[in-house]
């Protein structure tokens, strides 16, 4: 067992767990998403993008490149709520809950996509 | 992908973790102890105040409690991540610091750098292995001639001193042994701007390595090579190397022709000189009796050469015996004056200085100048740096070996039918030299004349070509006019005509008409290249230098003349 491959792969699946748990609940609804599971979901994923650094093989800079765009998207979903909150006048709305949302639906699929080349590398490794 | 960046992230992995991981620790701390506002109502720091609180406080800006005071719980957690993010920025900064000076990542940065300024050559350039005297020499003058060159070399310090030369294009230096087919492919042997390369290195191995990469990885590029020995020579020959130049050969080679032609050789001296440097003086070295201090590889192919003129050599050797002179050689060093004296340096015609050491090279023509003050002085100068003493001690001539290579290998490269000229001149006799160079002082006056090339081909003079196509005759001294007034002629002498079947002829006359396919070599001051240029590319020029007539370029003009001509 290689300690490398075990945190690399838990952070990994951290990540998509961490988003998909944020993601799930009712679309507009600001009760059905949890501020920390976002917070988590964004430091889990800076981690595993640093993580990825260095791979110099194909594969690698695939899921360097899925990482980044998690990244994007959740940042872009996290500021996205802080504006709401702490600028806009009108505060979280049903409308801005759900562009967060959608945002981190977004970053869901790229961690998704992390997470199958991270299946497929495993299973073309036979051992 | 990049390597610099590659090394970069890797090594920064850690560190970034570390941030991430405290920048992390912090918030969440500051947004999960209870606080109060200014009121006194319980209130949570939101993490955008969590986050903006503690990337001032990581970065020791320190704007305070913000937005509203701290209570003691806060504070103390406060003191916790203080320490927890300072250290992990200082860790990340000594981090990037200490790679920054690591020898991997330079050598990675410099690389780098190197690559781009190869993969960048947008212009035809040669790649130059071994940047010594000769090397740099080279250098300098394509430089000025703004062609492109590429460096590689072994010696760290050589590639130092091209950085440090001021030089107005940019010479990507690459230290890495030139011997490898690495690292010539990293110089750009692949490129297809790659038009040769020039193998300097003082090993006859490398540089036969050298020949033989290119011509197998780049078949069209030429090669010009450097060997010291005759077997190297034959064998870089055997493949098709371009130009194989042996410096002593050249060297000695370069001293008898003085001897026996001192105007062939002021002529070669000229057309392969530095344009607009003074012209050399003539030479007239005087036949009689030789002093030839040193026997090795250099004085071996003086005296070869010296007896081909019947010019008597006396040598003068240290170790007769390493060097196969014994039994008719002076033993002794040459820069004592018993040693001259026995070598007879009273009544002799001259003197070569030729040992490997320009110490006693000076001190044998100094002695010999007190023993006989009128002999001819020619000293070997080894060292580029011993230059200005060599001018001091004004010797008749001076052979600095890599001048010499230099020069012929910037005069092959620069203009290709340069090399057929000079072989062709040396066949010709010593008269018909001091003709030429009469004719060529009377064009260029002062300064060496600028040397130029060109072929009747569409990509070098279309007009010319048009012309000719067209069933029009072209003359040499229709192009030796100025195009702007075709009553001045241009300051140029046409050197030599290359036909299509290698038919050459040296120093054509003026009425030989063009056909073509030919190749020109022209002789002449600086300037007078653009003008001919001129009158080869455009059809107006040319026509105006052949007839005298300004002719009607536009649709209605030409209309106009023709229907004029009619009436």
């Amino acid at each position: 067992m290689n300690l490398e491959k075990v945190v690399f792969g838990f952070f990994i699946v951290l990540a998509l767990t961490l988003n998909f748990g944020f993601f799930i609940g009712e679309f507009d609804n600001p009760g059905h998403h949890n501020v920390y599971e976002l917070f988590f979901a964004i430091v889990v994923n800076l981690i595993a993008t640093v993580l990825k650094f260095g791979d110099r093989t194909q594969i690698g800079a695939v899921l360097l490149a899925t990482s980044l765009v998690a990244d994007l998207q959740l940042i872009a979903a996290a500021i996205v709520w802080g504006y709401a909150v702490q600028v806009s006048p009108a505060g979280m709305e049903p409308t801005v809950m759900s562009s967060i949302v959608s945002l981190s639906g977004g970053a869901l699929l790229a961690n998704v996509t992390s997470v199958v080349l991270l299946i497929i590398e495993t299973i073309n490794l036979r051992r | 992908m990049n390597k610099v960046i590659f090394i970069f992230l890797r090594r920064m992995r850690a560190p970034l973790l570390v941030i991430i991981i405290a920048y992390a620790v912090s918030i969440l701390g500051m947004v999960l102890i209870p606080g109060t506002d200014a009121e006194g109502n319980p209130w949570r720091m939101d993490f955008f105040h969590a986050f903006y609180f503690v990337s001032y406080m990581a970065t020791t800006i320190g704007f305070g409690e913000l937005p509203f005071e701290f209570n003691d719980a806060q504070r103390m957690w406060t003191v916790v991540s203080i320490y927890l993010t300072v250290i992990g920025w200082l860790y990340a900064i000594g981090k990037i610091l200490s790679l920054i000076q690591d020898p991997a990542f330079k050598q990675a940065v410099v690389e780098q750098s190197f690559a781009r300024g190869v993969r960048d050559m947008s212009e035809s350039f040669f790649i130059i292995c071994g940047y010594g005297d000769t090397g740099s020499l080279l250098v300098r003058a394509m430089a000025q001639r703004e062609m492109r060159t590429v460096v590689v070399d072994h010696n760290p310090e050589r590639i130092n001193e091209l950085e440090l030369e001021d030089l107005h294009l940019y010479v990507p230096g690459l230290c890495a042994d030139a011997s490898l087919t690495s690292s010539l492919q990293a110089a750009g042997l692949q490129h297809r701007n790659c038009a040769g390369v020039v193998a300097l290195t003082d090993d006859d191995q490398v540089n036969l390595k050298i020949a033989i990469t290119t011509k197998l990885l780049h078949p069209g590029s030429k090669v010009i090579c450097r060997a010291e020995t005759r077997d190297a020579e034959i064998n870089m020959a055997s493949f098709g190397t371009d130009s194989v130049i042996n410096p002593y050969d050249t060297f000695a080679h370069r001293l008898a022709l003085a001897l026996h032609s001192p105007g062939t050789h002021l002529l070669y001296e000229w057309l392969t000189g530095v344009p607009e440097t003074p012209l050399p003086v003539p030479l007239y070295p005087p036949h009689g009796t030789w002093v030839l201090c040193g026997y090795g590889r250099f004085g071996k192919a003086v005296k070869e050469n010296l007896d081909r003129e019947g010019v008597n050599t006396v040598i003068v050797e240290v170790d007769p015996e390493g060097t196969g002179c014994a039994g008719f050689c002076v033993v002794g060093r040459g820069t004592e004056a018993e040693t001259l004296r026995a070598a007879g340096v009273e009544h002799a015609a001259g003197i070569v200085a030729g040992t490997d050491n320009d110490a006693n090279n000076l001190s044998i023509v100094m002695t010999a100048a007190e023993l006989n003050p009128d002999m001819f002085m020619v000293a070997r100068q080894n060292k580029r740096d011993n230059h200005e003493i060599f001018q001091a001690a004004l010797l008749d001539l001076v052979m600095q070996r890599s001048k010499i290579i230099a020069r012929d290998i910037f005069a092959m490269i620069t203009t290709p039918l340069l090399d057929d000229f000079l072989r062709l001149i040396l066949e010709q006799s010593n008269d018909w030299a001091n003709e030429q160079i009469s004719r060529l002082t009377a064009v260029v006056r002062e300064s060496v004349p600028d040397i130029w090339y060109f072929p009747v081909e569409e990509s070098h003079s279309p007009a010319l070509l048009g012309v000719l196509d067209k069933g029009g005759c072209v003359h040499i001294n229709d192009l030796t006019r100025d195009s702007r007034d075709r009553e001045e002629p241009l300051s140029c002498v046409p050197l030599l005509l290359k036909r299509k079947d290698h038919e050459s002829v040296l120093f054509p006359q003026g009425e030989v008409s063009l056909r073509p396919g030919d190749q020109l070599l022209f002789a002449g001051r600086i300037g007078a290249w653009e003008r001919m240029k001129w009158t080869l590319q455009n059809r107006n020029a040319l026509r105006y230098v052949q007839t005298g007539k300004e002719a009607a370029t536009g649709y209605f003009w030409k209309k106009f003349v023709r229907e004029n001509s009619r009436l």
